[in-house]
């Protein structure tokens, strides 16, 4: 019953949260793109039609067409007033509606950095287990060597590194693309290497205090089998910090996600974000900022819940109380 | 305790890295020619469409292009006109679009009025009192003479959809041409894929499936080439060139466009009013060196406006474009501006320093744009660069806060230059052309021009343009423009064409 009480407070506080992040997101967002530099409809042309073609005729339309001359409040109300029945609008520079835009690059970006966080996990996770097994021997400073090599090469550099590996020298994988299920990849592992240096920096460190904590030792005394240790106490419990870590991190991952979709042609809400600042292309803009905001307080709720599953701790208060 | 963190790492990268890998690229390279370039497909609809379906060989113009840029049949087989505002355009007898409705001129110019309203579109610029058609004919009735809408009628926004191809609220949702391909699917802003139509009317293409893939970085594109995953790769960079013309398998190949790298000038500018200061900065320029060191190519440095493959516009006899450093110190000196003993140049207590825009789209100007600002430097003349979206030109030269614009300008994008020419020198100035220029006798040639001089006549009013701009340098020519792609050697056939009309796979093979 606690659990549940707890989950849905957990629900209802993150809730209020998304309400509030979309409205400030959007408002700053808004306020944003009116001081940028530059005429919007100037811009939106160019996104159209392409800029052999932009011209001032072209522009007055354009600024004609979508209203660009009302005052701003009134765009960022009509817009506000369209969202609340739940319609994102059109797309300024494709004419095509933003909530199937943003969909199909949300699904991009979704796939992208799931993969790459199981990518960082694993490799990052296994690199820590085995570090953490052995502290000061030659597997943990070829861990740390590891760990900051990846941490220092910037995800274009490592992008490319990857792709004359393992495409143009190997020839297993496809430079770029999106759509088929070997093109992810290379993306994948550019985003996960470039985390798993701190994932297994961070499991190293947590799996050592775990692993020399009582109830471990407790563990080992009673003469459970080492394997069973790993898995039911010492993972377990450095999850528990591991899993908050990697919220963290799965919102840092955005950030890499900008230059490595473009980098591999990946669609998703990154590409979506840059393209939409160039062409001023306000409503896919407000949309995909409000998109990636509501991503970033979806992932702590998830994590909020994966901990309260991990930790009984927390769930056996509540039940004293 | 050792299993989990053993198997880990080579679990995961065997799962990776070979789970489908090799069968499903193998599979596609037995079919579809893989085409990847570097701009991204935001619309079907034909002003927005950045001519990809026409280049795709999907929908067609009326009016053909063939690589010199002559005229020839397209959708219409001829066309003839009555009075010169009168313009009928027959159509054959067997074609179809794509949706196995006929082609009718009704259908046609259902199409082509709803362009024609589209301020983007070259059409909109001709006055036209009515599109109106017949089984196998179109005609165009004008408000005024236009001597070249056959040459506008090439311009991919006139491309010619099915009626089909539009919903009820006026939305382009399929792209149903008449072409020898028809569209399989869109992936926007990625990916088109294509194939062969069967009722297709002419003779049906070798290769029977296309697939476009957009991919914006340039070093993602010249990989691509290299290593076999693409046929044809187009807007390589001169560093990835490098690259690919050391791969086996791969051929570039590259044809001299009707485009050049040029300043656009503001002529109301206090400074650069002065037509000596416009001179100035032209002899400041090392073109060639500007051209080996940006575009690997010294032969591109440009020595007057139009390109030698525009032969009518490009004056041979035209004394070439060279840097003059001394020249030029003379030119600002006569302009009234002082040198002071730290290089730079005053008049009136005021400093000569000025801004220029360009863009990123083409990667070549940014690196351009900073060879331009060393070359001024040399000089004494400062020069603030400013990249950024290429609608700031355009909007600097409606507010007049425009001093130099660095640009790509195509001078055929219709296919006869005489349009673009007549737009670039408009006495009230053009968004990409001069800005607050006009000279008098420029304006009457082009007036001529339009209105049909012919022969010897029309040659000489191209001399009178073309030798006053020369000389006054309302837009200064930095450079001209090879289009070029890398073609993987199982391609046979591949014809390059400098106009960017269609790419021309229908007539492309497989090599045996």
């Amino acid at each position: 019953m606690t659990g549940i009480r707890r989950t849905g407070e957990v629900l209802l506080k993150r809730s209020g949260q998304a309400l509030g992040v979309a409205l400030a997101v959007s408002i700053l967002c808004f306020v944003v793109v009116q001081r940028l530099p530059g005429d919007v409809s100037y811009r939106i042309a160019a996104g159209r039609y392409g800029y052999d073609l932009v011209d001032n005729a072209a522009a007055a339309a354009v600024a004609a067409e979508l209203g660009l001359d009302r005052p701003a409040w009134q765009q960022f109300g009509s817009w506000l007033a369209a969202l609340a029945q739940g319609d994102l609008g059109r797309s300024l520079v494709t004419s095509r509606p933003v909530g199937e835009e943003l969909a199909f690059y949300l699904l991009g970006t979704l796939q992208l950095t799931g993969a790459a966080l199981l990518v960082a996990i694993l490799i990052g996770g296994s690199v820590g287990v085995l570090a953490a097994r052995h502290p000061g021997s030659l597997v943990d400073h070829l861990a740390t060597t590891w760990v900051a090599s990846v941490r220092a090469l910037p995800p274009f550099l490592l992008g490319l590194l990857l792709v004359l590996v393992f495409s143009v020298q190997l020839g297993w994988l496809p430079a770029v693309g999106h759509g088929n299920s070997t093109s992810l990849v290379l993306p994948a592992m550019t985003l996960g290497l470039g985390l798993s240096g701190l994932v297994a920096r961070v499991t190293r460190e947590t799996v050592i205090n775990v692993w020399s904590s009582s109830y471990v030792q407790f563990a080992h005394t009673r003469g459970i089998r080492e394997r069973l240790v790993l898995l039911r106490h010492v993972l377990r419990n450095s999850a528990v910090v591991l899993v908050p870590y990697l919220g963290a991190q799965a919102i840092l991952l955005i950030e890499g996600v900008i230059v490595v979709e473009s980098l591999f042609a990946w669609q998703g809400l990154g590409h979506a974000l840059v393209h939409a600042v160039f062409w001023r292309d306000i409503p896919m803009l407000q949309a995909t900022a409000l998109a990636l905001a509501l991503l970033v307080v979806s992932l702590n709720t998830v994590v909020d819940l994966i901990v309260l599953r991990l930790d009984p701790r927390p769930r056996r208060a509540g039940a004293l109380a | 305790m050792r299993i989990p963190a053993r198997l880990a790492a080579p679990l995961l990268t065997a799962a990776l890295l070979a789970a489908t890998g090799c069968t499903a690229t193998a599979e596609e390279r037995s079919e579809a020619l893989r085409i990847v370039g570097p701009f991204e497909v935001h619309s079907l609809d034909p002003a927005t469409s950045q001519a990809f379906f026409t280049r795709l060989e999907v929908a067609e113009t009326l009016v053909g292009a063939d690589i010199n840029g002559e005229l020839v049949p397209g959708l219409a087989t001829e066309w003839t006109h009555e009075s010169h505002t009168t313009w009928t355009f027959e159509l054959p007898h067997d074609a179809e679009f794509h949706d196995g409705t006929p082609v009718t001129g009704d259908a046609v110019a259902a199409s082509l009025a709803k362009v024609a309203d589209v301020e983007a579109s070259p059409l909109s610029a001709i006055g036209i009192d009515a599109i109106t058609g017949d089984e196998h004919s179109v005609r165009f009735e004008l408000t005024e003479p236009f001597l070249t809408l056959p040459a506008t009628l090439t311009h991919y926004s006139t491309m010619v959809l099915a009626p089909s191809s539009w919903d009820e609220d006026g939305h382009v949702t399929d792209v149903i041409g008449s072409g020898p391909y028809q569209v399989d699917h869109v992936e926007f802003p990625g990916s088109i894929e294509v194939s062969a139509y069967d009722g297709w009317r002419g003779e049906a293409p070798a290769i029977e499936r296309l697939t476009f893939q957009s991919v914006s970085r340039p070093e993602s594109r010249a990989l691509m080439a290299a290593s076999d995953q693409a046929d044809i790769v187009f807007g390589l960079e001169p560093a990835g060139r490098q690259r690919v013309e050391a791969a086996p398998n791969v051929e570039m190949v590259s044809a001299l466009q009707p485009r050049t790298l040029l300043l656009k000038v503001n002529g109301d500018h206090p400074v650069l009013g002065d037509p000596r200061v416009r001179l100035a900065l032209s002899k400041a320029l090392d073109r060639p060196g500007m051209a080996t060191a940006v575009l690997r190519e010294d032969d591109l440095a440009a020595t007057q406006l139009i390109p030698p493959s525009l032969s009518a516009w490009h004056d041979e006899a035209l004394e070439p474009l060279t840097q003059d450093l001394d020249g030029a110190r003379d030119l600002l000196a006569e302009a009234g501006w002082e040198q002071q003993s730290d290089g730079s140049w005053q008049r009136d207590g005021e400093t000569l320093r000025l801004s220029l825009v360009t863009y990123p789209d083409r990667a070549e100007l940014p690196a351009l744009a900073t060879a331009i600002q060393a070359a001024f430097a040399e000089l004494g003349i400062g020069l603030d660069v400013n990249v950024t979206n290429s609608s700031e030109i355009p909007a600097g030269h409606a507010d007049g806060t425009l001093e130099l614009g660095l640009l790509a300008r195509h001078f055929a994008l219709v296919s006869d230059p005489l349009v673009t020419v007549a737009d670039t020198f408009a006495p009230e100035g053009s968004d990409w052309g001069a800005m607050n220029w006009h000279d008098d006798e420029v304006g009457a040639a082009i007036t001529a021009l339009l209105r049909g001089a012919e022969g010897a006549e029309g040659e000489e009013h191209r001399r009178t343009v073309v030798e006053a701009v020369h000389e006054e340098l309302p837009l200064i020519p930095v450079a001209w423009y090879r289009m070029n792609a890398a073609v993987n050697s199982r391609v046979a056939d591949f014809v390059m064409d400098p106009l960017e009309h269609t790419w021309r796979l229908s007539g492309a093979s497989w090599q045996q």
